[in-house]
């Protein structure tokens, strides 16, 4: 039914990722499936990296935990935008394209009134890829 | 078990990080304020907001006190240290140029594998829209007539009388001063200015791997202590000068706007006019901050390039055009030949144009090299600095030599050829309406309803690409060098600024503001030259 996983993850705010990143490990040892973990970066210095090969290597390394603690095979891509608060949305839906994934699971809020203006990130990656996405409410 | 999917495909190869202990985000506030996200730095978000709240405040409660102080105050520093301006923009040049042929110049900016963010078109369209787009539009006409009739540069003298009469062996020479002593302006030295800052920044964020913000350059002179209240200072300063600089431009710019509204089109000038086009300016520049900075800002400064370069032309081919190619050899030739002289800042007769023009621009470059450094620093990564150097320096000089010829030229043959019928000679120098010195001009020639309507539009998309670069710099440095801010962020400091606008322009304050703003011109000139030492050791530390 589905062939890969794609999870989007915010290093940043990895501590509240816990319920995503849970169920897209149940949902690979179900159908036995890789998960790969994608974050988006800018060019510039961050808090995650001073360069995005820093950065790559921090995702690099977040895959591999998930992998060895969930017992699941796991791969990792690092995405840079030139403005990651705009474009974050446009650089997931290319992921999926190119990664082949057909199910994605992902963290998300809990509606507010902004959401009737902006559709959420969840809602755009439906919109405008062909996979199933999975949106997994905070505890 | 894990496969090796691999993130990004080049590693960026080897760079001088700088080694601190400081992270960057580590003095910011996440938090949500409804459903609005916020990354904010403290203290120089809320610092930089309320002092720029203060100072409205003020200029709004001493009207004619502020206009007095900072009327008096900006000449006064332009005039006294008129020869530092002059000698620091002459290292500034110097430095800049020295780099292309030094081996340094092969260092790339983000490590020796980084590629390139843009493509040339799209990276020269969004410096040269930020930089200087909406003065090219304002000036190009103005200051040719102005410099070749009226303020005597080198003390050449007017191809005019008193009585307004045409002295046939004066003309010759003022024409190519015009032109020579205005590219001077336009030309080596604005640019040199924007590209210290901005080679500073880029290096020292995208080599050294420090925060995207004006603080980090001065690293190799403060240390440690420039992520305490020195940087903070630093980048207060930064975006006040920012904000000023932007909302005092758009307020007079919608006044000018205004005129030439009014003369061109019949639409009344007045304060309700001049308060929508702010809006309307606003508005644009919201959605384009929005879009961000590749589907905003690019498409904008891409458009506008293709529109300017098209009026360009038009003005070109439809103009005096032997005489533009002529003027463009001749004023380039005149530029290289009076450089030395006009960049003298020692022992000079011409004070009107030293210090009414020269010593102005150069504290205003100054004082805005802070936003469009940083805009520039922000798009520029990839490129090795000797084609930072070329690309930043020199193209736009030749871009704007090419401009001042076409506009200013054409300009300049009206003028002469027949000063009697000429609208630009009754409104630069019989009287003086810089607003509609453009249009003057385009009166001149055919279809001038639809040139001027094009130029109207070309003001107005200029002012919008500076509103929403600036906004983006503004954003960055208040949330610590993040870019990826959450969006609101950049939407109220776009806000804002529209928002002072009005309000300065409603209560006055403009003008007042504005040479407050070119004041601070003085001790940025002592930073940038402390940068270009700061950037000599930078490029001394990455590995080759």
């Amino acid at each position: 039914m589905y062939n890969k996983i794609m999870v989007p993850v915010d290093l940043a705010h990895a501590d509240k990722l816990a319920p995503a990143l849970d169920t897209a490990a149940n949902l690979a040892k179900l159908y036995k499936i890789p998960v790969t973990y994608v974050g988006v970066t800018a060019s510039t210095p961050g808090p995650l990296g001073h360069n995005p090969a820093e950065y790559d290597e921090k995702l690099k390394k977040f895959s591999e935990d998930q992998g060895a603690r969930h017992g699941i095979a796991t791969g990792w891509k690092a995405v840079v935008s030139h403005d990651p608060a705009v474009d974050l949305d446009d650089k997931l839906v290319e992921t999926v394209h190119e990664t082949g994934s057909n199910l994605i699971v992902m963290a998300t809020h809990i509606p507010n009134v902004a959401d009737h203006v902006w559709p959420s990130n969840g809602g755009r990656l439906a919109t405008h890829t062909d996979a199933s996405v999975f949106l997994v409410r905070p505890n | 078990m894990s496969d090796t999917t691999t993130g990004v495909p080049a590693p960026e190869g080897e760079a001088g990080l700088i080694e601190t202990d400081y992270e960057i985000g580590q003095d910011n506030i996440e938090t949500q304020i409804g459903p609005f996200g916020l990354d904010i730095h403290n203290p120089v978000f809320a610092v930089s907001a309320g002092v720029i709240v203060l100072f409205v405040i003020a200029a709004l409660i001493f009207p004619t006190q502020a206009a007095d102080f900072f009327g008096w105050l900006r000449p006064a520093l332009t005039s006294t240290f008129d020869w530092l301006f002059l000698l620091a923009g002459n290292i500034f040049v110097i430095f800049t140029v020295a780099l292309i042929f030094t081996p340094y110049g092969s260092i790339r900016l983000g490590g020796k594998e980084a590629t390139p963010d843009y493509t040339y078109m799209g990276w020269f369209a969004m410096l040269f829209a930020a930089g200087m787009g909406i003065g090219l539009m304002f000036f190009g006409v103005l200051e040719p007539v102005y410099h070749m009739a009226i303020s005597a540069p080198l003390g050449t003298p007017s191809p005019f009388d008193a009585d307004g009469a045409l002295i046939p062996e004066n003309v010759e020479a003022a024409r190519q001063m015009g032109l020579a002593a205005t590219i001077y302006h336009w030309g080596l030295h604005p640019w040199a200015i924007y590209a210290v800052l901005a080679l500073a920044l880029a290096l020292f964020s995208y080599n050294k791997g420090l925060p995207l913000s004006v603080r980090s350059a001065f690293y190799p002179i403060l240390g440690e202590r420039v992520w305490g209240w020195w940087g903070h200072v630093i980048d207060i300063l930064a975006v006040f000068a920012t904000l000023f600089g932007l909302t005092t431009s758009l307020g007079i710019g919608a006044q000018q706007a205004n005129a030439g509204l009014e003369h061109v089109f019949g639409i009344p000038n007045n304060l309700t006019v001049q308060v929508i086009l702010i809006i309307g300016i606003t508005s644009i520049a919201l959605i384009s901050v929005v879009r961000g900075l590749d589907g905003g800002v690019k498409v904008l400064s891409e458009i506008n390039m293709a529109i300017a370069a098209l009026l360009l032309l038009f003005v070109f081919f439809v103009g005096p055009t032997a005489t533009i190619i002529s003027d463009f050899g001749k004023g380039l030739v005149a530029y290289v030949v009076d450089l030395p002289a006009l960049s003298n800042p020692f022992g000079r007769t011409d004070t009107d144009y030293m210090h009414g023009w020269t010593s102005f621009y150069w504290a205003w470059w100054i004082s805005w090299s802070p936003f469009v450094g940083m805009f520039i620093a922000r798009v520029s990564r990839g490129r090795t600095v000797r084609e930072f150097i070329i690309c930043v320096l020199l193209i736009p000089s030749l871009v704007c030599v090419m401009w001042m010829a076409v506009f200013g030229g054409t300009a300049i043959d009206q003028v002469l050829s027949d000063p009697t019928a000429s609208a630009v000679k009754a409104n630069v120098i019989d009287s003086y309406s810089p607003e509609l010195s453009l249009f003057a001009m385009l009166e001149g020639l055919p279809l001038s309803a639809i040139t001027s309507f094009i130029g109207v539009v070309l003001v107005i998309v200029f002012f919008v690409t500076s509103s929403d670069s600036g906004s983006l710099v503004i954003d960055t440095i208040t949330a610590g060098g993040k870019v990826d801010a959450p969006v609101p962020q950049r939407v109220f400091w776009a806000s804002f600024e529209g928002l002072v606008a009005i309000v300065l322009l409603l209560g006055g304050g403009l003008t007042a503001l504005q040479a407050m703003v070119i004041s601070t011109g003085l001790p940025f000139t002592l930073v940038l030259l402390a940068m270009c030492w700061a950037i000599w050791k930078g490029l001394r530390s990455e590995p080759r």
